[in-house]
């Protein structure tokens, strides 16, 4: 087990605007089927970490590997091709064309078909996109105009598309932001679900305590650019650090004090 | 500009200073043209048009007012008097599509053009107008044996003057802070509780004041004529392509560069001057997409267009009735005559064009302005095989189109790196510079001459066969694109138009997507011009011109921008229509003007748009198992 490289590992990850050290030497890794909580107070560098990552940006020096294999500064497309889906804080999709064609041009460009100008787009792979749709709790929607969508289903069909390529890796970008409470439990418990049944790794930034308290197998907490802490939940909610940078908001507490009184 | 005796030094630095004077005008009307897109994000496809009525009316105050004050008095009276007229185009028309998409914005400021040249030929007629020199400037002065003259060193005076003032208007003026801030955050100024109507209107009449004013300036240099709107403003999209749009200092150094560009690109390319342009244009925008100063746009907050009406491939049934329509239309020779068997074949032809373009446009999201190059391109390759190489028609036909896939492949390379009102303006200055260089290289294309005789082989040559032939090209073009709309490159090229974020993030090069299909159109455009050098039996470079450009757009736009099929309703349509009225009226740019402004204002979704439109609320009004009910279930679930 200890032999074979890590889905993910992050090494020494730095990046710097200006003076301003918005990463600093961030190291962590993530194995296949565990899900990994990336969390920190606003400006705390949660963003550019997870843009170095998905190849949005490049880092100052550091190196990003999958499977051993060297992603550092590669494309994002050219990262989507070597295993990893992702989803946005703000969704991403194209409006125009229905649910189901959102999950086609995924599966189009998986079987590297996207040159082909003869086919019927309208058959291609129909049954696969009709199972990661049902996969999501999609199947009723699939004739849908995707501009249509209220914003939780929107999520869901950026899941379907997420896993359109078998991803060894999903990246998540604040996965429940500005959803429903209701809606944040059913996206992260269905994610989770997916992830343990197909040993998917999850990698996911999150505000919402709640949320990562439940279903993160493990955290990691970034103040300043640099990493503060890292551990299972219990863990972390005890270290005095993560307590002194979160206090202001109080979510810690509360979160606390709910799963200490249920036990 | 031939060489003249006397020390070469000389001779370049007063070419320099030529160059120099030259990008007075260029940078008044290209600074207007920033200030306006700026705040309103509106490109003034008009711009041109102001400038020019500029001239035309400066032309006629100091005609009518004498001495020194009449003249510099009437060049100031005729940029205000441009300047309230534009107040009156922006509180009618443009108020009303602000918040259209971009291509509306710029069509309907296009058809304000079309409409302007022909009121300018009406008010002051059609031939050009040579104006008085200015007072105190009428001389030249002697530099080592060069002369130089005087207005042109008033010239480049002025334009470091000018950006003077607006610098101090846009530091130092309250209104000028208002415009800053709402070019970087409209909104925002505007729930700051600012009057943004009044702030448009005001940025709007400035930026028409100094256009106008750029034009009226001219008259001392230049003659002033009915086609300069064109050509100004081609060259005022280069030059904010280069300096970056909504730069004023952008403005400013592109305006020098590219007139100095044109000054001594005359001197190396006599023939092809333009090329020069084009390259500093293309090196820029490989190393600065955004421009030299300009800033790379955030991407605008996505607006599902009008509608989101999901497309899909036709029911069998409508392919059999577009089968009975199409063996309708194959029995026209069985009753028609000649002359109406020509224009059969020039409407065919037209489809092609129009679906070319369609496919690029609606499929794409790319609106090229200057599809006619492609087109245009098609129709040369043709004339050169049939003229200079003898091939049989056949031949032609089939590698003609490939001189339209080549400059496609080109300038599409280009164009794609760039989107939205960028990738418009710079498909338009393409196309003006494949029109350049068919005007200007006299000796291999005829110039303006065209090239003649370009005549069908025996088995095409009656007008029922080539009918026969161009309808069947034309099916054949049309089902094939579509095919593509429907294929898988189909849903991945409408994946980049809907998200490029989503796309990248799905593995989808999307720039090489978008310049495949750039390909594909412009190929199939050439086609089209194929058939049409045949039809006409000659070459011109009207065949690459702007307003065949601007007639595919209105094509597809009648049609209807955002359905499968509209182009080939919109084509058939327009092209009828504009076949009879230039049979009726010699106005037919104020009526096709008028007409295009139309549409965009209370028919935007075209008439093949409208049609889905009315049946889909048909079928809301009688519903077999009542949907009004079922979507709170659906919604529930």
């Amino acid at each position: 087990m200890s032999l074979a490289p890590p889905l993910l590992a992050v090494e020494g990850l730095t990046k710097s605007y200006g003076g301003v050290h918005a990463v600093r030497g961030v190291s962590f890794s993530l194995r296949a089927g565990e899900i990994l909580a990336l969390i920190g107070p606003n400006g705390a560098g949660k963003s550019t970490c997870f843009d170095m990552l998905n190849g949005q940006n490049k880092p100052d020096s550091g190196h990003v590997r999958l499977l051993g294999e060297d992603t550092t500064g590669r494309k994002p497309r050219e990262i989507w091709r070597m295993g990893v889906g992702r989803t946005f804080q703000i969704t991403a999709t194209f409006a125009t064309m229905t649910v189901r064609e959102n999950v086609q041009v995924a599966l189009v460009s998986h079987g590297k078909q996207l040159f082909n100008l003869w086919g019927s787009a309208p058959n291609f792979d129909r049954g696969e996109a009709g199972r990661l749709l049902e996969l999501v709790g999609m199947g009723g929607y699939a004739d849908r105009p995707c501009g249509e969508l209220a914003y939780g289903d929107l999520k869901r069909l950026e899941l379907a598309v997420a896993l359109a390529n078998q991803p060894k890796l999903l990246l998540m970008d604040e996965p429940t932001a500005g959803m429903a409470p209701r809606e944040r439990v059913d996206l992260m418990r269905l994610t989770a679900q997916i992830a343990r049944e197909k040993s998917i790794g999850v990698l996911f930034t999150e505000h919402d305590m709640d949320v990562v308290f439940e279903h993160a197998d493990r955290i990691i907490v970034l103040n300043r650019g640099t990493l503060i802490a890292e551990g299972s939940p219990a863990e972390v909610r005890g270290n005095p650090q993560v307590q002194a940078v979160y206090l202001g908001e109080g979510l810690l507490y509360e979160a606390g004090h709910r799963e200490g009184a249920s036990a | 500009m031939q060489h003249q005796p006397g020390p070469p030094m000389a001779f370049y630095v007063v070419q320099f200073l030529t160059g120099l004077a030259s990008a007075a005008s260029l940078f008044l009307v290209a600074s207007g043209l920033s200030i306006i897109f700026g705040v309103t994000r509106i490109v003034n496809f008009a711009h041109g048009a102001f400038y020019m009525i500029g001239a035309y009316i400066a032309f006629t105050l100091t005609e009518r007012l004498s001495g020194t004050f009449g003249f510099w008095g009437g060049i100031v009276i005729a940029a205000l008097a441009v300047a309230v007229i534009g107040v009156i185009v922006e509180m009618v028309l443009l108020r009303r599509i602000y918040h259209a998409p971009e291509l509306f914005q710029l069509l309907a400021t296009f058809g304000l053009t079309l409409m302007v040249e022909d009121l300018v030929v009406l008010i002051w007629g059609p031939d050009d107008l040579v104006g008085r020199r200015a007072p105190g400037f009428k001389g030249a002065i002697d530099f080592f044996g060069q002369n130089i003259p005087s207005y042109d060193l008033f010239l480049i005076v002025l334009s470091p003057v000018v950006l003077g003032i607006l610098w101090l208007l846009f530091q130092r003026t309250r209104w000028g802070v208002l415009v800053r801030a709402a070019t970087q955050d409209r909104d925002m100024v505007a729930a700051l509780g600012v009057n943004q109507k009044w702030l448009f209107t005001s940025v709007f009449a400035v930026g028409v004041f100094l256009a106008a004013l750029g034009g009226a300036l001219q008259i001392p240099r230049d003659a002033v004529h009915h086609a300069m709107d064109l050509r100004i403003i081609v060259e005022v999209f280069v030059v904010v392509v280069i300096g970056g749009l909504g730069s004023i200092i952008g403005a400013f150094v592109a305006a020098v560069l590219v007139s100095e560009l044109n000054a001594f690109g005359i001197l190396i390319f006599p023939k092809i001057s333009i090329i020069l342009v084009f390259l500093v244009m293309a090196a820029v925008l490989i190393v600065r997409p955004w421009g030299l100063f300009g800033r790379p746009e955030a991407p605008a907050r996505k607006t599902p267009g009008l509608t989101v009406n999901p497309w899909r491939p036709l029911t069998s049934n409508e392919r059999l009735a577009a089968l009975a329509t199409l063996v309708i239309a194959a029995t026209l020779p069985l009753f028609a005559g000649n002359y109406a068997l020509t224009v059969g074949s020039e409407i065919a032809i037209s489809v092609i064009f129009a679906v070319s373009l369609h496919f690029l446009m609606s499929v794409g999201g790319l609106a090229s302005f200057g599809h006619a190059a492609y087109f245009g391109l098609g129709a040369y390759g043709v004339a050169f095989l049939a003229k200079m190489a003898g091939l049989p028609m056949i031949v032609c036909l089939l590698l003609g189109p490939l001189l339209g896939c080549m400059g496609a492949a080109v300038f599409g390379f280009f164009a794609v790196q760039l989107s939205g009102v960028y990738f418009a303006m710079l498909t338009l200055a393409f196309a003006q510079i494949v029109w350049s260089i068919a005007f200007q290289w006299v000796s291999v294309t005829g110039g303006d001459n065209g090239i003649l005789g370009v005549w069908p082989a025996s088995w095409a040559a009656s007008p029922s066969h080539f009918y026969w032939l161009s309808l069947g090209i034309a099916a054949l073009v049309t089902i094939a694109l579509r095919a593509m709309v429907f294929s898988p490159f189909g849903y991945a090229l409408r994946a980049t138009r809907d998200s490029v974020l989503r796309s990248e993030a799905v593995g989808i090069n999307a720039k090489r997507i978008q310049w495949t299909a750039f390909v594909i159109a412009g190929t199939t455009a050439g086609i089209g011009g194929a058939l049409f050098a045949y039809l006409k039996g000659s070459v011109f470079p009207d065949n690459l011109g702007i307003s065949l450009s601007v007639d595919a757009l209105v094509m597809v736009l009648l049609g209807g921008v955002e359905t499968v099929s509209g182009a080939v309703i919109g084509a058939i349509v327009y092209k009828a229509l504009n076949i009879w009225l230039v049979s009726q009226t010699d106005l037919s740019k104020l009526v096709l003007g008028g007409f295009i402004v139309l549409i965009v204002v209370v028919f935007p979704k075209g008439i093949v748009g409208m049609l889905e439109m009315l049946a889909q609320r048909r079928r809301k009004a009688s519903p077999p198992g009542s949907p009004l009910l079922a979507k709170p279930i659906e919604s529930a679930e």
